[in-house]
């Protein structure tokens, strides 16, 4: 196991966070290697079941590590090879869970004096602290009121206070937005932006929601099986998936084949013509914006034509979902108006053209 | 709440358009509910065969409390209440409750914590071990006791002649037999209490840099505060009833170990109009706690 572990990006000017996370458990096992600059924000992306929640408890402590190490700012917190293992309560970390375990029996004041308490703080100072921090999060007027009588979006920035009131040097977010309604959640967001931003250490939020991950985080890192299958900025890995869980999230039709010049084949002989040049394997990419359907095979010059049959359709807001099955599987986008015109239902027969200047090509 | 309510009523706001089906939902499961709820207790009317049994056994426990309140020496109750030997069995058996019921607390809690929350091996078997006294015929647990307190036994004899303490036939004798058999049911409330709190509350303050023992004072015990409260009355009632352990271990001297079980029992001998007036008190105290229990704990999930 190398400890001389570099991320795939470039390198960073200095490491607050370094650490490769490996968890061995019966039917599943973390290898994750994770490093962050102070202030950077990375959200750890994947599907449920990918170790995202394992990664964080590893993280926090409350999880020991069966390999790999973590060091943060330098000292090192876990290194089961060394047998150092600091306990949860004596790392400098803050986690904000899932569903915010704020204790129902404290005022919101006192569930974020609670940290600075068992810092050894006295009550009165622990408290002005508490104070300052609600004001901060503009609930300065919810001082007493219990955690369950707290609306989600309050009880969400209570439970951000509460963490960041301890001053962490690693700040962990659990789907810290996945409790919320659909509205409150935007507000959330964009506060919670606001805050990770002037956070100075490192955070680390997992989600498994593509949008909170590329509004919030500097970097993603998608995991998948317990293990990294991408990592890189947001808008990198929104163009560059590299894996169908990301194409679907970021919704772009992925094929994997090899590319000689602007022709990539994919395994099954179909060709996909680009205009970007690669050699060996790539991956090739369309949005299904750029997909166009006829009911009669056009006469036009577009490389890229493919008979396919319509094997669903679904309304988002103001487009229609076509799904497609046939050489090239695909989704493509169109106007409600078009599939009228095109009188296009499940099992008819089209032929989907894509010009190769949308498609977007680059190695695997 | 500011948020909570304009969260909801927008929320309501964008349901409307979506059709007649929105403000129509919330009216449908009203009006089914009391419809199903008729109909059941239409369908399901009581089997006779079900229906005299348990008639038959609610007289049965019911009848011989009422045969008390009937046979009752009502004229001169006050006479029989106001004797000093009553209000010294009286006095004895609540202080020795509550004593029991305290050592029982700060003893059984940790042991109800170290059930629940630790991989202690063995701790099926511990358990068993803990229950045991519930099942235990309490002059065995008397007998066990003095075997193992008393002058000649194995921690006793060490007591006696290390320190010179005593502790059959004494008061402190009456609450240890008392703690004995009571104990088992706080430490079972409590592990229930503690198996029902979420654990992740203690993870969550060992995140802020709690340590368990914090941990477990300022979050986990006002968590199952009213568990333990539960335990505690429970406990406290099985200790102001024991009979058993008591007089075996701690004999029946007035003033001293007589508490109000053996006084009821050693007047039935003598004078059953005042056993029958003791008993009167110790059903009040009984109701009293029933009522206790019922109203601040049982009722609550």
């Amino acid at each position: 196991m190398s400890t001389e572990h570099l991320p795939s990006t470039e390198r960073l000017p200095s490491t607050a966070l370094d650490a490769r996370l490996r968890v061995d458990r019966a039917a599943f096992t973390l290898d994750l290697a994770l490093t962050a600059a102070p202030g950077e924000v990375i959200a750890l992306l994947g599907p449920n079941g990918a170790g995202k929640s394992t990664a964080l408890r590893a993280l926090a402590g409350l999880l020991p590590l069966t390999g790999g190490h973590l060091r943060l700012d330098g000292r090192l917190l876990e290194d089961p090879a060394e047998r150092v293992h600091t306990p949860a309560e004596e790392r400098p970390v803050g986690v904000v869970f899932q569903d915010y375990l704020l204790f129902p029996h404290l005022s919101a004041l006192d569930n974020i004096a609670f940290g600075p308490r068992c810092q050894g703080r006295s009550k009165r100072a622990a408290r002005a602290e508490a104070a300052d921090w609600l004001e901060r999060m503009g609930l300065a007027d919810h001082a007493s009121v219990r955690p369950g009588r707290l609306s989600g979006g309050q009880a969400q920035r209570v439970a951000l206070a509460r963490a960041l009131a301890v001053r962490p040097r690693l700040l962990l977010l659990d789907e810290p937005l996945a409790a919320l309604d659909a509205r409150t959640r935007l507000d959330v967001r964009a506060r919670l932006r606001r805050h990770l931003a002037e956070f100075e250490a490192v955070a680390v939020l997992v989600t498994h929601d593509p949008l909170d991950a590329m509004v919030l985080a500097d970097r993603l890192v998608v995991i998948e099986h317990g293990q990294e299958v991408q990592s890189g900025s947001p808008a990198e890995v929104a163009r560059r998936p590299r894996t169908d869980y990301i194409a679907r999230l970021v919704g772009l039709n992925l094929y994997q084949g090899r590319s000689e010049g602007t022709r990539v084949t994919l395994p099954d002989g179909t060709v996909v013509a680009t205009t970007e040049e690669v050699d060996g394997p790539a991956f090739v990419a369309f949005p299904p914006s750029a997909v166009t359907l006829h009911r009669e095979r056009p006469q036009s010059s577009a490389r890229n034509l493919w008979k396919a049959e319509v094997i669903g359709l679904d309304l988002h807001a103001d487009r229609v979902r076509a799904d497609l099955a046939g050489d090239l599987p695909m989704a493509a986008d169109l106007t409600p108006a078009a599939v009228a015109e095109l009188e296009l239902a499940p099992g008819v027969t089209v032929w989907a053209s894509v010009k190769a200047t949308q498609t977007h090509a680059y190695p695997a | 709440m500011n948020d909570r309510t304009t969260a909801g009523s927008g929320k309501s706001d964008a349901a409307g358009p979506t059709g007649p089906a929105g403000p129509a939902d919330p009216a449908g499961p009203a009006q089914a509910l009391p419809r199903r709820r008729r109909r059941r207790s239409r369908t399901h009317r009581v089997p006779v065969t079900l229906l005299l049994p348990a008639l038959l056994g609610l007289a049965f426990l019911i009848l011989p409390l009422v045969g008390l309140l009937v046979r009752a020496p009502w004229s001169g109750l006050s006479e029989q209440l106001t004797s000093t030997a009553v209000w010294e069995a009286l006095r004895l058996s609540l202080i020795s409750a509550t004593a029991a019921t305290a050592v029982s607390l700060v003893l059984g809690v940790p042991l109800a914590w170290l059930l629940a929350r630790t991989e202690l091996p063995g701790r099926r078997v511990i358990r068993a071990l803990v229950t045991l006294p519930l099942v235990l015929p309490p002059v065995v647990g008397g007998v066990a006791l003095l075997l193992v307190l008393g002058r000649r036994g194995i921690v006793g004899s060490w007591l006696d002649s290390a320190f010179g303490i005593t502790l059959p036939f004494t008061t402190t004798g009456v609450v240890i037999a008392e703690a004995f058999v009571a104990m088992p049911f706080l430490v079972i409330s409590v592990e229930g209490a503690l198996r029902a709190a979420d654990p992740r509350y203690e993870e969550a303050a060992a995140t802020l840099g709690a340590s368990r023992l914090t941990a477990f004072r300022r979050v986990t015990l006002p968590l199952i505060a009213p568990g333990i409260a539960a335990g505690a009355v429970l406990a406290w009632a099985r200790a102001l009833g024991e009979f058993g352990a008591t007089i075996t271990f701690a004999g029946n001297f007035p003033g001293r170990t007589q508490t109000m079980p053996l006084a009821v029992y050693l007047a039935m001998e003598s004078d059953p109009q005042a056993a029958i007036a003791l008993s009167l008190v110790l059903l009040v105290v009984s109701v009293a706690v029933l009522a206790g229990l019922r109203d601040r704990w049982l009722s609550t999930p």
